[in-house]
């Protein structure tokens, strides 16, 4: 995936790509995904062994079938993984996904039931309520971050409730929206839901194609801008970035305003997605749940390494194993499976950086044992440190 | 002054397991690892007991004997849990926030998926009752008797007592001096021949353990001894995490912030039945939040000037100066 950007930087030879920093980030994720589904084999086979073959390669295939609804279920969890991946860069964990996810969509769905606008203008009006929505969640915490210190972990965390809480209520009340014999939102009209692709059978609209838009554009933000480079510095070492006279507590709020702002416009994507069935739409059910696309945007950032580019190739194939998941439900199992699959990649992608940072150490002092120089040794400790620095990050 | 006393008799169930999970923050932070697992260890333990107490609930154990062993089944899976952070932070140098979560992910999906698959339901329900009427002879003091012994669980003896037994282990031992030291400045522990690995192994498998009974406590005393995978602990691992830091991570402020939280819940959840606040009529809502702003409130407040221990969230690394 990201191998071939920083190869064509360094050439093309075998060794400037397996020795880059992007092969080491993919084999890594590689790595992840493995015991990932290892794990996932082994719990299916724990929960019922006669059928976990049958069960296990549903999951593997699952999307292939279905390419559309690949694409449509990555939309949301593309751009939570960006939400998530972006504020990485910056040294920030941004857990918040979920409630900037909540309250874009609610934004989203405010601008699709109570204002009237003709068609073609009324879902970007839509769409674009949604990124105001998840900014303003973003924003709190970058204050709370920012000007008292306070840990951006602790509190999204909060906000992701006080935002469910507050978004169910606000739908439970408002009679426009809520059809409380459904328990259900209304149906949006049809004027504020976003383009279809034409794909049969599918939901898949025109908000993947933003959205990976919007990842490129990242992508150009985070390595060609003067503002992306500072947020980079700031990341990798906070101290050496205030002392060069970056803003670091303006960074901070942009930061999270512009991650809140993705996972604003996530949320948008999937309320706002057209129904396959004319005359219907997507559904909100406040119901105290908080939204699981913000968490799974966590395995897609870190998947992809918070790269960009990266979260929009995780993304897909996150979708592709929860489809499986779905399919594999054939068999007697239940989705879950593939939220278990993902909590373990997690778990391993936050150490498989490291595995392999200490494989590649291996077989550089075995390399450097055979020169046998000192100087060329201490450069070697040198990297090898700061290779392990960058994978703790 | 029966408002006072109902609001009192529901808050200190509610406020034992913010306790036990905070004090296992406490233990596993001043050790210098940051659990943001606490939410995970909680439902596990939880699941676990309440496991224990479905297989159970049949036979003719008492079921102050079923909580004490069920107790006991959370505290050893909670501890077992734990292990898994502790591998990932401690001998993998991995982060620790990215594992936390990855282990509060974790474990609901895994309730679903075998709740939902041989049970045909969310989550586990039990139907044994654990509420005591009265505790004899002292339910009847005047006002401290109805206050806290009536009406109440087992939990909050058993949460106090560990309370005192947490305060004496970290403050009064040679093993808690080592393990603050450990979260202030490993490097220094480490040159006068702490292992800084095992304290910090023994700090989140102490965390693991208090916050699997805590979980534990949670569904006995909150959720009528019921574990349900969509809601899992109510996000009572993060708040244990806020009254830990508002506690400034010493045991004793812990308490009083526990209190404090688990007050603002109870008001929140029987708001219909305090007169006062029924009749301003503000939508129910507004009051579960409560808890939730409470704690950004307190921690715009506190984390200027934070105690937090110095070394929390590096990984130790010997071979780093």
């Amino acid at each position: 995936m990201q191998d071939n950007n920083n190869s064509k930087k360094s050439g093309f030879t075998l060794k400037s790509i397996t020795q880059s920093k992007g092969f080491s980030a993919f084999t890594a994720a590689l790595l992840a995904i493995a015991l990932g589904l290892i794990v996932g084999f082994l719990v299916m086979l724990v929960a019922d062994p006669s059928n976990a073959v049958k069960g296990f390669n549903s999951v593997l295939s699952g999307g292939l079938r279905r390419i559309g609804d690949v694409f449509y279920f990555a939309t949301p969890i593309l751009m939570t993984g960006l939400a998530v991946g972006f504020a990485f860069k910056m040294g920030l964990f941004n857990i918040g996904a979920s409630g900037q996810y909540t309250m874009g969509m609610y934004f989203a769905l405010y601008v699709g039931f109570m204002w009237d606008m003709p068609k073609g203008i009324h879902w970007v009006v839509a769409v674009f309520a949604g990124m105001i929505g998840g900014m303003l969640w973003g924003f709190i915490p970058g204050i709370f971050k920012a000007l008292l210190n306070v840990n951006e972990v602790i509190t999204s965390i909060m906000f992701n409730y006080i935002g469910m809480y507050l978004v169910d209520m606000l739908i439970q009340g408002n009679s426009n929206m809520y059809v409380s014999s459904m328990t259900r939102t209304a149906y949006l009209p049809s004027s504020v839901q976003i383009p279809s692709l034409g794909i049969a059978g599918s939901n898949v609209n025109f908000g993947i194609v933003l959205a990976v838009i919007i990842g490129i554009i990242l992508y150009i933000v985070l390595q060609k801008t003067t503002f992306g480079y500072e947020l980079k510095a700031t990341g990798f070492n906070k101290s050496a970035a205030d002392y060069a006279g970056m803003k670091g507590k303006r960074n901070i709020i942009l930061t999270m305003v512009i991650a809140g702002g993705l996972a604003g416009l996530g949320g948008a994507f999937a309320i706002l997605a057209p129904s396959a069935i004319a005359g219907s739409s997507m559904t909100y059910e406040p119901i105290n749940i908080i939204a699981a696309n913000g968490f799974n945007g966590i395995a897609v950032a870190l998947l992809g390494n918070a790269h960009p580019i990266g979260v929009i190739f995780s993304s897909v194939f996150i979708s592709h194993i929860q489809r499986g998941g779905t399919l594999a439900s054939l068999y007697g199992y239940k989705p879950e499976i593939i939220d278990i699959v993902i909590a373990v990649i997690i778990y391993f992608s936050a150490f498989a950086m490291i595995m392999n940072s200490a494989a590649a150490r291996f077989i550089k002092t075995r390399r450097e044992k055979r020169h046998a120089v000192s100087e060329a040794k201490s450069i070697g400790d040198k990297d090898a440190s700061s290779e392990t620095k960058e994978a703790k990050k | 002054m029966d408002t006072l006393y109902y609001l009192i008799q529901n808050m200190l169930p509610v406020a034992i397991p913010l306790l036990l999970v905070a004090l296992g923050g406490m233990f596993s932070e001043r050790s210098g690892v940051i659990n943001i697992g606490l939410e995970g260890i909680m439902l596990f333990g939880a699941f676990f007991g309440a496991l224990f107490v479905y297989f159970v609930q049949g036979t003719e154990m008492g079921p102050q004997t079923i909580l004490l062993l069920g107790m006991i089944i959370a505290a050893v899976s909670g501890f077992i849990y734990s292990l898994l952070l502790s591998f990932a932070a401690v001998t993998m140098k991995a982060n620790q926030t990215i594992t936390g979560t990855s282990i509060n992910m974790l474990i609901p999906a895994i309730i679903l998926l075998f709740s939902k698959m041989f049970f045909n339901s969310d989550g586990i329900t039990t139907n044994k009752n654990f509420y005591i009427r009265e505790v004899p002879v002292l339910g009847q003091i005047p006002v401290l008797g109805q206050m806290f012994f009536q009406r109440t669980y087992l939990t909050v003896y058993i949460g106090l007592f560990l309370l005192v037994v947490a305060t004496v282990v970290f403050y009064k031992t040679r093993f808690g001096l080592r393990l603050r030291a450990c979260g202030e400045h490993p490097h220094a522990a480490d040159s006068v021949g702490i292992n800084v690995y095992k304290m910090r192994y023994a700090g989140v498998s102490i965390s693991g353990v208090l916050a699997g009974i805590g979980g534990f406590f949670y569904s006995v005393g909150v959720m009528d001894g019921n574990v349900n995978g969509h809601t899992g602990v109510a996000g009572f691992g993060f708040l244990a995490l806020a009254v830990m830091i508002f506690g400034q991570w010493k045991p004793l402020r812990i308490f009083w912030a526990a209190l404090f939280f688990a007050f603002l819940r109870t008001l929140a959840y029987s708001v219909s039945l305090i007169p006062f606040l029924n009749n301003l009529g503000i939508n129910q809502t507004y009051y579960k939040m409560l808890p939730y702003i409470a704690t950004m409130v307190v921690l715009a407040f506190t984390s200027k000037k934070s105690r937090a221990p110095k070394a929390e969230g590096i990984p130790y690394d010997k071979s780093q100066r």
